[in-house]
């Protein structure tokens, strides 16, 4: 695939540091949650997937469509979801921003924000649905609300973080 | 933002070949995922040597960063103690005369109560520790409520066996690794445990209900007028969890059920003692195996 011009002539021949680092952030977000914090509800924000999002929005030439794949294999290994829940959801949320993409050429961060929003509304109750034991059990709504609304509201820090990483990967 | 340029990789037969390749590899990972999915649906514990080994990778950090924490979230509370000694020394001595008078009264009823059990030559099930651990980390973003426990096949814990802290039931083992094991906590919407009120015996189920708070529901329907402030204790039926051991506390009864608060706070948990199940499973009747 070819590289836009702009960056192809600011990067280095070397793909070694420019794709390691967006991996590697990722997997970070998805290690947050072996730091010992026991949560009785689940408020902790997907990281992981705040992360993945991040740089998708902010960089959508930088990860092939396929990868969230191993990305969600190595998130489902720790975040206690059912093993597959993160592979599928993150997977067509890739494929559903790049029918964004098609559509909305132009776009500003408040956008992105909104877009973000509910891409991550979209992951949090699909995860929920997937670890949905049966009808005997109601969906905590209120919980899953306030980690959507927690984590709509990180999601400008994580674009900053993401930011400063791109820069560093020069 | 400008638009991306990916779309249109030019006339490049190799670069259009490797972009519908990556779409096919996207869609066949999505579909990989959803089999996944589905068969941890039907077999729970199915990749679980997977998981346990991640934890066991990650473990030493966890370990570790439980310490630090501990450490400094320990300080304010210091601070504000020194600050409250006095009023707090008042209503410590007030609280110990109470107490102490309460004391005397169980110690009677404990050495009667054996007293009675050696009379009717009660069976007892096994209720010593196996071990005693750390929860070091928990599943914090997802519904599922799983807590890490730093002790594992080693020492000799296996799935099954009950979690219980200082205060009351954390949960059960589901999963071992070798050094690691994870526990179900009682909050997890797939935890059911057989309970009943500590001051009448009135039997109840005990449903996780996934975000810090069990949902009491009584046997029979339609005569459990629970109230706010009932206390629940196992009751040892089924024969996982030894009787007594303290549940939960109605918060807010709803009729027929009620939500209440479980005693064990993992979060404020330092360590957590893994028991043998309570009465070991019959042995199976022959000509069960057959089909």
């Amino acid at each position: 695939m070819r590289r836009p011009v702009a960056t192809a002539i600011a990067r280095s021949a070397t793909p070694g540091r420019s794709l390691w680092i967006p991996a590697v952030s990722i997997m970070a977000g998805s290690c947050m949650t072996i730091f010992p914090h026991i949560f009785v509800m689940p408020l902790l924000p997907p990281f992981g997937f705040l992360m993945l999002l991040g740089w998708r929005l902010l960089r959508p030439e930088l990860f092939r469509i396929w990868a969230p794949v191993p990305l969600g294999l190595f998130d489902d290994l720790l975040s206690g979801q059912p093993l597959g829940s993160a592979m599928l959801l993150w997977t067509l949320c890739f494929l559903a921003l790049d029918m964004v993409d098609r559509r909305m050429l132009w776009r500003d961060f408040r956008q992105d924000w909104i877009i973000g929003t509910a891409m991550i509304a979209g992951v949090i109750m699909g995860g929920a649905v997937i670890a949905w034991p049966g009808p005997s059990a109601g969906l905590p709504f209120i919980a899953l609300g306030a980690q959507v609304a927690l984590s709509a509201a990180m999601f400008p820090l994580v674009t900053r973080i993401v930011a400063r990483l791109d820069s560093w990967r020069g | 933002m400008a638009p991306p340029a990916k779309r249109r990789p030019g006339h490049s037969r190799r670069a259009q070949y490797s972009l519908f390749l990556a779409y096919v590899l996207a869609i066949g990972g999505a579909t990989l995922g959803l089999l996944l999915v589905v068969l941890s649906q039907f077999d729970p514990p199915a990749f679980a040597a997977l998981r346990s080994a991640a934890a066991e990778i990650f473990m030493p950090v966890s370990s570790g960063a439980d310490r630090t924490r501990r450490g400094i979230g320990s300080i304010p509370q210091a601070i504000g103690d020194y600050i409250r000694a006095g009023s707090q020394n008042d209503d410590l001595r007030r609280r110990l005369i109470a107490e102490q008078r309460l004391v005397r009264q169980a110690r009677s009823l404990a050495y009667e109560n054996a007293r009675l059990r050696r009379l009717v030559r009660l069976q007892e099930g096994a209720t010593d520790a196996i071990v005693t651990a750390r929860l070091v980390s928990s599943t914090g973003s997802s519904t599922r409520r799983f807590g890490t426990l730093n002790a594992g096949r080693r020492h000799g814990v296996l799935p099954g066996q009950p979690v219980r802290g200082p205060d009351g039931l954390v949960g059960r083992v589901v999963e071992t690794g070798i050094n690691v094991s994870r526990v179900m906590l009682v909050t997890d919407p797939e935890s059911v445990i057989p309970v009943r009120r500590a001051r009448d015996g009135l039997p109840a189920f005990a449903y996780g209900h996934g975000d810090g708070l069990v949902e009491i529901r009584g046997v029979t329907t339609g005569v459990n007028a629970f109230r706010a402030g009932d206390q629940f204790v196992t009751s040892g039926a089924g024969g996982v969890f030894a009787p007594g051991t303290p549940v939960a506390q109605v918060t807010r009864p709803l009729g027929d059920s009620a939500l209440a608060r479980p005693f064990a706070h993992p979060d404020r948990l330092d360590f957590a003692v893994v028991q043998p199940i309570f009465l070991a499973a019959p042995p199976a009747p022959a000509g069960a195996e057959e089909p």
